[in-house]
């Protein structure tokens, strides 16, 4: 029983973890059927969940929306699914304008929009605002995005030399801009029963374009239906000029799949004496039954417009569909949650308390690897990518690559060392994954220089397989100077196998790293002529690749030897990412994809860290608890120490 | 001597010391960018032998460095000097050897690459053909004459020998050109009859319509210098006169932005007035010729030409991202006969005469269409004739480390296995 308690721990959580993924049971609305219906968004089809989910991301940065934020987790708020948000926001805006999901930090802001402060008596928290009581401010709003893009268009400044309080005035301008775009979506914003004003329009129609006719003829024309016509047509030009979503699909898909519409253009379109284009009106009669909240009515009609589309966008429905699947699943969430539990069983397995502890964090790590790269293949699938295609999947990728070094290791070893690496990698790239989620679709389209499935398989994954080894070598170097400066678990045989780990990896890093870097340079080549040019991140990895180089000569010198090649491999982290993250802030170059400065800090703190860990490594020996009862016999340390033959 | 020397050089040591000022000087490079600018950073840091004195997030450190060909020059020498002395051709050591090998053919490869590369752009509109390619960076002051009914003959003098002031003189031209001052980096103004009271600096041409001014050297990635200078054409029996000639003049893309920018601030019907002031042909009489001259993009001729038949911008729908740039061109040779079409596109340039032809900018798509404009490409020419060494040096490297690991490896699990 004893010896398969690990089994059973992990069996629990995979059950757990399969409970998730069954669709909800919903009462009334059949939201998770609204959601799975495919639109093009970003430059790609996706299900209007995603939409959702992301808009969401953008304004409050969660993927759910909270309608009473001034209520402390213990008192229940009521926290909705962003798609029931959303549905909100698309077809009963006056209800959705009164949540306050925009997310307001900075102080100026607050004040610039007169918000109100934090008063739980008045139901505010002093962070999250609704449009409503934004909406008096817009003019001011506007008054100060306006001066900041302006400057910035006629290139007086650049983003980067924005206040802390512009940035948030320029992200809050990009959240309104968002909420707009998507209440214009489905029907212009201020819609009564849009249903039946599509009706009218559509009735409209003949006389109106009959009188247009005549009027650009220079005949008389009936004045009443002309002015009506035009209203409607004003009104739907207003609609698609916000940008919003793309919702119709095309009319001839046989001829181009591309051709996806906006409700405005395809309203415009019948002026032209195009019929009605029949997803707008079940996207009309979703929302009339919506509004006056006949849940059966809607759900028929949702499963219609399906039913409709089946015929011709089959594949845009899969896609949708497998989507939504993947949205629910959250699997980098889910696996983050394991990797945490799992560092946590490793950790104590350390002080010897049972072998129990490290035989469930491996099988815990394991489950979190299956699901990581079920999430990984998935987004393959989706995208239709290799796994790295932007810096948000280069940190899951980086954990899991980790995540399955660390593993490796814990096979050959058997001390819970190798496990705590992937946990602690596998949960840390997927937090720094999370917050770079919060930009918006991790999805989004490949820009035509970087449209090239190859060199992403290659060069990109290769190079991010160079920066997880060195992080794992890092890693494996901090558990060496942590465990023994304070506990007493570092003896001289541990010592030494974390020390050929961390020589291992090393190896392997430098491999990687060097061809990856290569293969960039290649690449480069290929598409605009030069194999190397100096740029910041291709200055990064070459950084990368020197110093792994510098290690491995050192270390064949004799030049360093045990805490030597430690201590190296921490810098290793640091050279890492600052050519990950660093370069990216010197917002030049053809590879800065534009940074927030909160990033910087943790940078920062990041580089600190590592230092005073060093500084760590540096102290003498018998300052270490673990080498203090050994000080004894340094010349058994020393020899042990001697480095490894130079081949 | 030469024992020490050698042993010098074959170090281990000094690899350490390289690789380590090599991190130094890349990572101070990179960040110094930001501050001086991409290109100059670039050959300040690592296209000189020294560097004197680096720019850190804004602050000058009055330190020097080793700079990039001091420390790869240095390293190649270590490492063929380290190959030689320790070269075993033993299977133990082949990974090693054939990764070292790799890492010095990357060098020299790098090495001639600097020396022999040459980056030329062709800048051209749909139905338009070029039998030439410009340089992004260097002008020419070009003296044009009808040689016969269909050829043109052409003097260029590289504007860096203006930049050296004084007296240039070409057997093929019957008059002397002083160079009386010149501008590395200059702004137009234009002479609005009101209000300029000062006397233009001569009574020829340009200078009438045009006031130019000096300008600071630009630094960023998406501007470039463009000169001008004051000349006086001197013929063995006296001056013809003195003429402004400037980039903004003779520079197609420079005379571009000055339309866009004179026609957003007052019209385009005044600014196409104004650019064709600007535009209008210098000439001199001398020896019986006439030389039409213009200060212009430095321009390399070739035995072939290329015609833009279509400029592709495509977007992704419902966004502004890009999503294609394609150039499809005919390209004709008559030596070989050659007439044939091609399709250029982002990561698929065309390899023609020992040049790479890349898709590089484009003005064309639903923006291009709606200011008016025919669709035009930008072609990045690049002459290199080391291009093949990175691969062959990367498969080297990556060949031999794997080897090189895997014989580490194998070991390793087998010691562990028996132990």
């Amino acid at each position: 029983m004893k010896k398969r308690l690990p089994l059973i721990l992990t069996g629990l959580m995979a059950a757990w973890f399969l409970c998730t993924l069954r669709a909800p049971k919903e009462k009334d609305f059949a939201y998770a059927e609204f959601g799975g219906l495919p639109i093009v968004f970003n430059g790609r089809v996706q299900p209007i969940d995603s939409l959702a989910r992301n808009s969401l991301l953008q304004l409050r940065e969660k993927q759910t929306a909270n309608l009473e934020p001034w209520k402390g987790w213990n008192e229940k708020p009521k926290i909705i699914p962003a798609i029931e948000w959303l549905a909100n926001v698309m077809m009963k805006p006056d209800a959705a304008d009164e949540w306050p999901v925009f997310r307001v930090d900075h102080p100026e802001l607050i004040a610039l929009l007169k918000l109100p402060e934090k008063d739980k008596q008045n139901r505010q928290d002093g962070k999250h605002y609704s449009w409503n009581q934004i909406q008096p401010s817009l003019e001011a709003m506007d008054r100060e995005s306006k001066r900041i893009g302006g400057r910035e268009q006629r290139k007086e400044t650049d983003p980067s030399q924005r206040t802390p309080y512009e940035n948030a005035v320029m992200k809050m301008h990009e959240r309104l801009v968002l909420y707009i775009r998507l209440k214009n979506a489905l029907q212009p914003q201020d819609a009564g029963d849009w249903a039946q004003e599509l009706g009218e329009f559509e009735s409209a129609v003949p006389a109106g374009v009959a009188a247009v006719r005549a009027q650009q003829a220079g005949q008389k024309y009936d004045d009443a239906a002309f002015g009506k016509f035009v209203g409607f047509v004003r009104r739907f030009d207003v609609m698609r000029r916000f940008e919003p979503p793309l919702l119709v699909p095309p009319r001839h898909p046989d001829i181009s799949r591309d051709n996806w519409m906006r409700v405005g253009d395809a309203l415009i379109g019948t002026a032209r004496g195009e019929s009605i284009h029949p997803s707008v009106r079940y996207y009309a009669a979703m929302a009339s039954a919506f509004q006056e909240g006949k849940a059966d009515d809607f759900n028929q009609k949702v499963a219609e417009y399906r039913a409709a589309l089946t015929p011709s966008f089959a594949p845009e429905l899969a896609k949708a569909s497998r989507e939504l699947f993947f949205n629910r699943m959250q699997p980098f969430y889910k696996a983050m949650v394991f990797y945490v539990l799992a560092g946590v069983l490793a950790g104590a397995s350390w002080f010897g308390l049972s072998d129990l502890l490290r035989r469930s964090a491996v099988w815990l790590i394991g489950l979190a690897l299956v699901i990581h790269t079920c999430g990984l293949v998935m987004r393959m699938v989706l995208e239709g990518r290799p796994p790295v295609t932007n810096l948000y999947s280069s940190a899951i990728f980086i954990g899991w690559g980790a995540c399955v070094l660390g593993l490796v290791l814990e096979r050959f070893y058997k001390d819970g060392i190798g496990a705590v690496v992937s946990s602690g990698v596998g949960f840390i790239t997927l937090i720094i994954a999370h917050h770079l989620a919060l930009g918006g679709d991790t999805m989004e389209m490949m820009r035509a220089v970087l449209d090239t499935n190859f060199w992403l398989a290659t060069h990109v994954v290769v190079v991010t397989l160079g920066y997880a080894s060195t992080f794992v070598a890092g890693a494996l170097a901090l558990i060496y100077i942590v465990r023994g400066v304070f506990t007493r678990t570092l003896n001289a045989a541990r010592g030494k196998s974390l020390t050929r780990m961390v020589y291992g990896i090393v190896c392997f890093a430098t491999l990687f790293s060097f061809v990856g870097t290569v293969l960039g340079g290649i690449w480069a080549d290929q598409s605009w002529g030069r194999f190397w040019g100096w740029d910041p991140k291709e200055n990064g990895a070459l950084i990368i690749v020197l110093w792994n180089a510098l290690i491995l000569h050192l270390r064949w010198g004799g030049m360093i030897r045990e805490r030597g090649l430690i201590n190296c491999a921490i810098v290793g982290n640091i050279v890492t990412s600052w050519s990950w993250f660093g370069v990216n802030m010197l917002e030049i170059g053809l590879h800065s994809y534009g940074f927030t400065q909160a990033a910087f800090k943790w940078l920062i703190g990041f580089v600190v860290s590592q230092l005073f860990i060093i500084a760590l490594g540096l102290l003498p020996r018998h300052l270490w608890v673990s080498f203090r009862d050994q000080a004894v016999a340094p010349a058994a340390v020393g020899a042990k120490g001697k480095p490894a033959p130079a081949t | 001597m030469f024992d020490r020397l050698f042993r010098f050089f074959t170090s281990l040591r000094l690899t350490v010391v390289l690789l380590a000022f090599g991190i130094v000087l890349v990572f101070v490079g990179t960040v110094a960018q930001a501050d001086e600018g991409l290109y100059n950073a670039q050959a300040r840091y690592f296209k000189h032998w020294f560097v004197w004195g680096i720019t850190m997030f804004g602050h000058r450190i009055p330190i020097g460095l080793p700079g990039g060909y001091l420390i790869g020059t240095l390293l190649l020498i270590n490492l063929v000097a380290a190959h030689i002395k320790r070269f075993q051709l033993t299977t133990k050591k082949i990974g090693i050897q054939l990764t070292h090998a790799g890492v010095i053919l990357l060098l020299v490869g790098q090495l001639t690459t600097d020396l022999f590369s040459r980056e030329t752009q062709i800048r051209f509109s749909e139905g338009q053909t070029r039998s030439y390619a410009e340089s992004g960076m260097n002008y020419e002051l070009a003296f044009i004459t009808d040689a016969d009914a269909d050829t043109e003959e052409v003097v260029a003098i590289p504007a860096r020998l203006l930049a050296k002031g004084g007296e240039l003189k070409h057997e093929k031209l019957p008059f002397a050109v002083h160079v009386k001052r010149y501008w590395l980096n200059s702004d137009p103004s234009f002479r609005a009859p009101m209000i300029q009271n000062e006397p233009p600096v001569t009574t020829n041409g340009l200078a009438r319509s045009f006031d130019f001014r000096p300008a600071a050297e630009t630094k960023s990635m998406d501007s470039k210098n463009v000169p001008t200078a004051l000349i006086e054409i001197v013929a063995p029996g006296g001056s013809l006169g003195a003429w402004v000639v400037s980039g903004w003049a003779g520079d197609d893309l420079m005379v571009e932005a000055l339309r866009e920018s004179f026609s957003r601030q007052m019209g385009e019907q005044m600014a196409t007035s104004i650019i064709n002031r600007l535009t209008e042909p210098q000439t001199v009489e001398a020896g019986g010729k006439q030389f039409a001259f213009v200060l212009r993009p430095a321009r390399v001729y070739e035995p072939y030409s290329l015609t833009l038949l279509k400029a592709t911008h495509s977007i992704y729908r419902g966004t502004d991202i890009p999503k294609d740039f394609r150039s499809r061109v005919r390209l004709e040779n008559s030596r070989t006969g050659e007439s044939r079409e091609v399709e250029i596109f982002m990561n698929s340039p065309l390899r023609y005469g020992g040049q790479t032809f890349y898709q590089y900018q484009m003005a064309a798509g639903e923006l291009a269409r709606r200011a008016g404009q025919v669709p035009s490409s930008t072609l990045q020419v690049v002459r290199n004739p080391s291009w093949l060494t990175p691969y062959a040096g990367c498969i080297m490297v990556a060949a031999g480390l794997v080897t090189q690991f895997m014989i580490h490896l194998v070991g390793f699990v087998a010691r562990r296995k028996t132990a």
